[in-house]
């Protein structure tokens, strides 16, 4: 590995591509009960009805978020509890938690990370008309999973 | 097995359905199950109500897990119950902090029924 440790260095030598999309894979697999394949392109972006985010803080320092429409998290929190959600409030509970295991499986793969990196708690925006805008100014990866016929798009952005 | 009641801590309500659920699937025969969506709510369950087995999440708001299970290990009513951590932070570091002071196993998320099974019965005392 180069001695040069940002982070957007790290994220092209190591690949964090895969990786991301590996993290993803195993959560959907194993909480939400889906085998996904993450693609870099989607051929129509999710509505973004609702978006979940969890920072990262510490010796990886960003944002992860999930973006998908209001019937796709409905879909997700449906597969995960195996019953039908009772409130939005559930949804985005859902969805929260999703994007929070996501960020932790990431972080848990990434050799020399884990021990000095911390996650909040995570928030969940819902509505129509917004744009999520990160003040980071380093390197960003984004992939798509198609669950049940709807777009949901993951997107790290990590400070340099 | 005897009935069990357990308290469950995580700031998701619908991670602390799918722990319930994974216990039930897990073989754990339930009697009553209280709920808790910080360490500081915990607390106060344990004051009030008496539980055979802990399953506690680390990154919440108010109080997190590692702080709560300091707190319970100089709690009266806590002493001798076990607690099980559930949570997305995998590290070594967080596994050491938490064992030292004094839960009594690790479970990281994502994490499948048998893997709760794994984990959860040798602390009540059963082979998995």
């Amino acid at each position: 590995m180069s001695t040069d440790t940002s982070f957007v260095t790290r994220s092209r030598e190591e690949n964090w591509q895969p990786i991301l999309e590996l993290a993803i894979e195993e959560v959907f697999e194993i909480m939400v009960g889906t085998r996904v394949k993450p693609v870099s392109s989607a051929e129509q972006a999710p509505n973004r009805e609702f978006t979940a985010m969890v920072g990262l803080a510490g010796s990886l320092c960003g944002i992860l978020t999930i973006c998908c429409s209001r019937k796709t998290a409905q879909a997700l929190t449906q597969a995960m509890l195996g019953v039908a959600a009772q409130s939005e409030q559930e949804v985005r509970d859902a969805l929260g938690e999703i994007c929070n295991m996501v960020t932790g499986n990431f972080k848990n793969k990434l050799a020399g990370t884990d021990d000095r990196c911390m996650l909040s708690v995570p928030t969940v925006v819902s509505g129509g008309e917004y744009s999520v805008h990160s003040m980071l100014d380093g390197v960003s990866i984004t992939t798509f999973v198609i669950f049940e016929g709807g777009p949901v798009s993951v997107t790290l952005q990590v400070s340099n | 097995m005897d009935k069990i009641r357990a308290l469950i801590v995580d700031d998701s309500s619908v991670m602390r359905k799918i722990v319930e659920r994974s216990l039930r699937q897990a073989g754990i025969d339930l009697d009553k199950v209280f709920e808790a969506s910080n360490g500081a709510e915990a607390l106060a369950s344990l004051r009030e109500n008496a539980v055979d087995l802990i399953l506690c999440d680390i990154n919440m708001p108010v109080m997190d897990g590692l702080e709560f299970v300091r707190q319970a290990a100089t709690l009266e009513s806590a002493k001798g119950i076990p607690i099980v951590m559930i949570t997305t932070e995998g590290s070594e570091n967080h596994v050491v902090q938490a064992l030292t002071a004094g839960a009594r196993g690790y479970i990281r998320k994502p994490f499948t029924p048998d893997q709760v099974k794994e984990h959860v019965l040798p602390v009540l005392g059963k082979k998995p």
